[in-house]
């Protein structure tokens, strides 16, 4: 019987079997950041244990760091100091290398290890945040672990796991103009539920996904948490091998043939036989828009808001009065065309030079509405650096956007900066969970280039009905 | 890790799904680079009248009485989805739950769970509502019970409700154990496995390797 890459990148990476379908396995890449790295280190330096192969282990500033300019170790967040300059001296301590400010390859973790070449096809790569599972993008086998865990992975350079189903899901059909992949993803978790993927390892397969430059399925990839799975992956193929060729941790041009001819290897055989199989039509998607407080409280930005009164299910009816409660909204009216106070293009999800250019794509030519606080925070120090050198700081500028230095940035409310009580905000992130951007703030998901309309808009928008340019 | 084999106590139903992590303890809440002090910010943003308020939202279930004593909460679907942070499970920990009985949890949540002695208890919808209802006619005295030896949950009503746990995570929850003890009995198998692995996969091995 045919494998999956899932069944193939398992044997590969076990150690030992330890039985109940769980194995030990072997862990290639363990990435840190300063909230819960920090916590981790000190966790191993107290039980007096050290990390083990710290060439092997990455370390970022991005969750608590500031994003405006001239920004130091101290922070708008309270305690963020502590944050930062605890990570430092134990990254500096364990020998690993650690991106911090002022280095130009300093960003979100999830921008830097597939930009620095640390994810790589077919590696096991694990951090202590959820949105590991990002990488699975590049055919990684990455996902995201507890503090306990990272201690574990840092000093055994191993983990113990019970191996997730295995579920494919075809996305098929050619993408409409101004649908990406931050839609498919948004879709999916809107018609399937924010558990639809609970206890699976997902493999996203499908015309569409063959189509999506690697950037865009990083982007498929990161909310497959928000789906419930255990992590998302993409295959790899002659698009991913050209994208990391040459990046400064990948392989090497001695070793390149090798690693290529190995991934070669990696893809599910055609008589693979997946746990469960879905597929998705892309072909008459319309740009997603979430309503709610949880990622599948979404629809159709042409869409109204959904009557909870017309849920059969108990749960999820209460859910979604409660979320309509928060979210300042009544059954019935358009979504379209709701006002906003605020606009964020950011986060691990979209703040990749690709995102950064279909937003501009967008803003050029036009203006934030007045009113509208409009900020864009780019995935890594190097992602700025790559969008000011064509130009794509001055379009944002020119629209009225904030542009800033790169980190996670409002995706989450930390204490420091945050959206005001009860604004409305069109954000570029993952969660829009109560409370998550700021007290009582309302958050509404969906793609960079829908973000850029409605900043324009003042008011949630269509991306395809966009006002002339001046 | 303080070993977890059966216990009896109070259990608050907060049968809302998805319930996640950020709710639980919200980011403004971890100020510290510490696994202490976190009880105070759990659920704050429900448990408190106002952000960054410590005035005590008397509707919030876990500031009445006798809930404030529970020891194990009953949940909808997918709790403790979202952010990874154990903080949330500190939190808990350190406020006083000990297991969490609910349809399903997010993943990273659940390992967090059994690797600092709360046990999440995985039951079907209906059976954790008709413990919530159990409950509610009389909190102190409807009391649950979750016996990890026989991995059973008992119902005020006596009604037994077999659950499953890997076996590797009922292991580490009944005995207390140090995981990376564990697994380093297995130091030999890695670093054959690390020998082995270096000759197929050498691009694997950054310079610096050892």
């Amino acid at each position: 019987m045919g494998r999956t890459i899932l069944d193939k990148l398992w044997a590969e990476h076990t150690v030992a079997e330890l039985g109940d379908a769980t194995s030990l396995l072997y862990i290639d890449r363990i990435f840190l950041h300063e909230r819960t790295g920090s916590v981790a280190l000190k966790g191993l330096e107290a039980a007096g244990r050290r990390v083990r192969h710290p060439e092997q282990v990455f370390c970022t500033m991005d969750h608590i760091v500031d994003t405006t300019a001239g920004r130091t170790d101290d922070t708008r967040m309270p305690g963020g100091r502590d944050f930062i300059t605890s990570t430092r001296a134990s990254a500096r301590a364990a020998g690993i290398t650690l991106f911090d400010l002022g280095d130009d390859r300093q960003g979100i973790v999830h921008v830097v290890s597939p930009e620095q070449g640390i994810a790589l096809p077919g590696v096991t790569l694990v951090c202590p945040d959820s949105h590991t599972c990002t990488l699975g993008g590049l055919g990684a086998l990455a996902w995201g672990i507890g503090s306990t865990e990272g201690e574990h992975a840092l000093a055994t350079k191993t983990l113990a796991v019970r191996k997730p189903k295995s579920m494919r899901i075809r996305f098929e059909g050619a993408l409409p103009p101004r649908v990406y992949a931050k839609d498919l993803i948004l879709h999916l978790i809107s018609r399937f539920g924010a558990s639809g993927g609970a206890g699976y390892a997902i493999e996203f397969a499908g015309s569409a996904v063959r189509a999506l430059p690697v950037e865009a399925r990083l982007t498929l990839c990161n909310m497959a948490v928000e789906f419930g799975a255990w992590t998302g992956i993409v295959a790899p193929d002659e698009l991913t091998f050209d994208y990391v060729r040459g990046r400064p941790f990948a392989p090497g041009p001695d070793q390149w043939e090798q690693a290529v001819a190995h991934w070669r290897t990696l893809p599910s055989d055609p008589d693979a036989v997946f746990d469960w199989e879905l597929e998705v039509d892309c072909s008459q998607l319309a740009p997603q828009i979430t309503w709610g407080t949880s990622p599948q409280q979404g629809t159709g930005i042409d869409a109204r808001v959904p009557d909870p009164a017309t849920e059969t299910d108990a749960n999820r009816r209460q859910s979604a009065e409660r979320a309509l409660q928060y979210m300042g909204l009544r059954p019935g009216i358009p979504l379209a065309g709701l006002p906003i106070s605020a606009a964020f293009i950011g986060s691990c999800t979209n703040s990749r030079l690709s995102d950064l250019r279909e937003a501009a794509g967008v803003l050029r030519g036009r203006h934030v509405a007045s009113g509208v606080r409009a900020i864009c925070v780019p995935g890594s120090s190097l992602v700025k650096k790559a969008a000011e050198a064509e130009g794509l700081d001055q379009v944002f500028r020119d629209a009225g956007f904030e542009w800033r230095e790169s980190g996670c940035s409002m995706c989450f409310y930390a204490g420091g900066e945050s959206f005001g009580l009860e604004e409305r905000v069109v954000t570029s992130t993952n969660r829009n969970f109560e409370n998550r951007q700021g007290p009582r703030t309302r958050s509404h998901l969906a793609s960079p280039a829908t973000v850029a309309a409605s900043a324009i808009a003042g008011a949630l928008a269509d991306v395809r009905e966009l006002p002339p340019r001046v | 890790m303080e070993k977890f084999t059966t216990l009896t106590a109070i259990a608050a139903p907060l049968l809302r799904i998805n319930i996640d992590t950020d709710a639980i303890i919200p980011s403004r809440e971890m100020k510290r680079v510490s696994k202490e002090g976190l009880s105070e910010g759990l659920f704050a943003g429900w448990r408190y009248q106002a952000p960054g308020s410590r005035e005590e939202n008397p509707d919030f279930i876990l500031n009445r009485e006798p809930y404030r004593r529970a020891r194990i909460l009953l949940s909808g679907i997918n709790f403790g989805c979202g952010s990874s942070r154990e903080h949330a499970v500190w939190a808990l920990h350190e406020w006083g739950v000990r297991a969490v009985i609910a349809p399903s949890f997010g993943a990273i949540f659940q390992g967090n769970c059994v690797r600092n002695g709360i046990v999440p208890v995985v039951l079907d919808n209906l059976t954790v509502e008709s413990l919530a209802r159990q409950v509610e006619r009389d909190p102190e005295g409807n009391q649950v019970t979750v016996d990890l030896v026989q991995c059973l949950v008992i119902a005020p009503d006596a009604t037994g409700h077999g659950f499953q746990l890997p076996t590797a995570d009922r292991e580490m929850l009944l005995e207390g154990l140090d995981s990376i003890a564990v697994t380093l009995k297995l130091d030999d198998e890695i670093l054959a496995f690390r020998d082995r692995d270096r000759t197929r996969r050498p691009w694997i091995y950054l310079p610096s390797s050892p």
